[in-house]
């Protein structure tokens, strides 16, 4: 168990932390300014026993123009997980590489900067191509990637494809006739 | 020790090998290579037959799967979430029902919780015999790999007659399990436990005692404590090298507190944590789940295996985030899903244990061995691509 209370006040000592919330016993998040985050991720670890890095990720919140990264960390002694977020603007998104920190951390920026268009300046091999060889396009998981259009605007269609809506064509094959679906 | 002068100074992470000079041959492993699980490539730079450089390349079996679950309703994404990782899909199914339940305040029948771990345990135990035949064949041994298909077949079988499907079973929905267990097939359960029983004592007289696999196996791809947490390993991987971690006891999800079964660490067993070491831990790691599975058989409760959600097609789950992580057996599976309270996830991440163990630890390890043992090297970090790029 962990005394989220304690942990935040020892937080606010140093960082500024805009919120914690608890999702189960075993399962809290905190929310931290993204100037912080390195720091306060590198105190997690080495004073709070949060030595493992489960992973780090994006969620892209379009309609506030922000990318909200989280870094999952777990103490293995207390069975504690904390998601460490911070939100960064989403027209000009650059972040503090914590390649240091962990070794893996390096192959997360990798990720996020291809699937998100995130950038980590100084972070080792970022610039590579992690699962996107020669991939031309926009940042595919943004959610203003509209994947559909992309494929159209791309590629060219097969003849004698045809595509129809799931639901109609299911009324029109399964059930005809019957007007209540 | 490897030749320290072979190896040219790294700087920022970008190495200048100078191929035209004749001391160094770059090799491709991969996409397409019987010594490599799935595909993934290996970018390999040689001095002789020494490996002084390693980059992996994914990217071959990527299918887009969290993008593809942000365009689709909760209950439309259950199909595809097996499909992240083939050998053993249940841990997926049961990740993204457990954590979509939690977030839509489901609780779920008692029979139906002790049902879903025993498919975890049967899934582990399929997954490991296929991993075991890899692990000889990597060192020449195929015979082995042919002992272990055929057991994992008898393992499939089973599961065909529990959920219909061989490979991926979509058993495990919100609400519980698909449907009761069918008649007779405990009794199926425990007579394929005893044949794999006797296939894994053959398996460990031949393999643990064969000189070539003894003399290539011993002493490669050591794992110590120390880098357990910088490298982020978990599972076998971690265990192997003392760390006693393990899910199934730390969060003690599902039925596993009531389960009588303790951490198998390399410590514990005796061995060390190279390939040997790692190879020995897993095997005892079957028998460990052989014996789960009978101690589940043998309390089963009986009682409902499934409550209804609500309108799967209209079921919107309230806005909330949360982050679920399973023992699997290669280490920490989990799945940190957040909705914003619409009828579709907003966000799902897939965190596999062979994203921080097939890049980073690979690449750190790969260097100073011989290029022979690549394949054996991988295959005894137990990787699978399709986690990675997901």
């Amino acid at each position: 168990m962990v005394d989220l209370k304690a942990l935040r006040a020892e937080m606010d000592k140093r960082y500024k932390v805009i919120e914690i919330s608890e999702q189960r016993t075993d399962l809290a998040f905190l929310e931290c300014d993204k100037i912080d985050v390195p720091d306060a991720v590198a105190y997690l670890r080495d004073h709070e026993g949060y030595v493992h890095l489960s992973f780090i990720t994006c969620v892209d919140r379009l309609e506030d123009e922000q990318f909200e990264i989280v870094y999952m960390l777990r103490n293995h002694e207390k069975k504690h997980d904390l998601g460490v977020k911070t939100k960064i603007d989403r027209k000009n998104p650059v972040m503090d590489s914590m390649h240091n920190h962990w070794a893996a951390v390096a192959t997360y920026q990798r990720e996020l900067r291809e699937m998100f268009g995130i950038e980590f300046p100084g972070s080792p091999g970022v610039n590579r191509p992690f699962a996107l060889e020669s991939w031309a396009g926009p940042p595919p998981m943004r959610r203003d990637f509209d994947t559909r259009k992309y494929s159209e605007e791309t590629y060219f269609p097969r003849p004698g494809r045809e595509t129809h809506d799931p639901a109609e064509h299911m009324k029109k094959t399964q059930y005809p006739g019957r007007a209540d679906l | 020790m490897p030749d320290r002068e072979k190896f040219p100074v790294h700087t920022g992470g970008v190495e200048n090998f100078d191929l035209e000079s004749g001391r160094y041959m770059k090799v491709w492993q991969g996409p397409q290579h019987p010594g490599v699980t799935g595909n993934m490539a290996l970018e390999l730079v040689t001095s002789g037959d020494e490996i002084v450089d390693l980059k992996t390349h994914v990217g071959y079996l990527h299918r887009g799967f969290e993008k593809l679950m942000e365009r689709r309703k909760w209950i439309q994404n259950f199909p595809l979430v097996c499909r992240i990782c083939v050998p053993e899909p249940d841990f997926n199914e049961y990740l993204y029902a457990a954590a979509t339940e939690e977030l839509a305040g489901i609780e779920i029948p008692e029979r139906a919780v002790w049902i879903r771990t025993l498919n975890l345990e049967m899934a582990r135990l399929t997954s490991f015999l296929m991993w075991l035949g890899g692990q000889a064949g990597a060192f020449g041994m195929g015979t082995i790999g042919q002992w272990t298909v055929t057991m994992r077949d008898f393992m499939l079988d089973l599961f065909e007659e529990l959920t219909g499907g061989r490979i991926y079973h979509m058993y495990i929905v919100p609400g519980g399990v698909r449907g009761d267990v069918p008649q007779g097939w405990f009794s199926h359960v425990l007579t394929t436990l005893k044949n794999v029983e006797k296939v894994l004592d053959d398996i460990e007289l031949v393999l643990f005692n064969n000189a070539v696999f003894k003399k290539r196996a011993v002493g490669l791809g050591v794992i110590t404590p120390d880098m357990v947490d910088y490298y982020g390993i978990t599972g076998p991987n971690a265990r192997a090298s003392g760390v006693a971690r393990d899910i199934r006891k730390d969060r003690s999800y599902l039925i596993y507190d009531k389960l009588d079964f303790d951490i198998i660490t390399g410590i514990s067993i005796g061995v060390d944590s190279d390939i040997f070491g790692r190879t020995r831990l897993r095997a005892a790691e079957m028998r460990q789940s052989i014996s789960l599975i009978r101690q589940m058989i043998d309390k089963m409760p009986e009682g409902p295996v499934h409550v209804s959600p609500p309108n799967v097609l209209h079921w919107k789950i309230p806005a909330g985030e949360t982050y679920l992580s399973a023992e699997c057996t290669r280490g920490e599976y989990g799945y940190y899903i957040v909705s914003d309270g619409s009828d579709k996830p907003r966000r799902v991440y897939v965190r596999g244990p062979s994203y921080t163990h097939a890049v980073a630890l690979f690449e750190h390890m790969a260097p100073g061995t011989n290029i022979a043992d690549t394949a054996g090297l991988m295959v005894s970090l137990h990787t699978y691509p399709p986690e990675i790029e997901r």
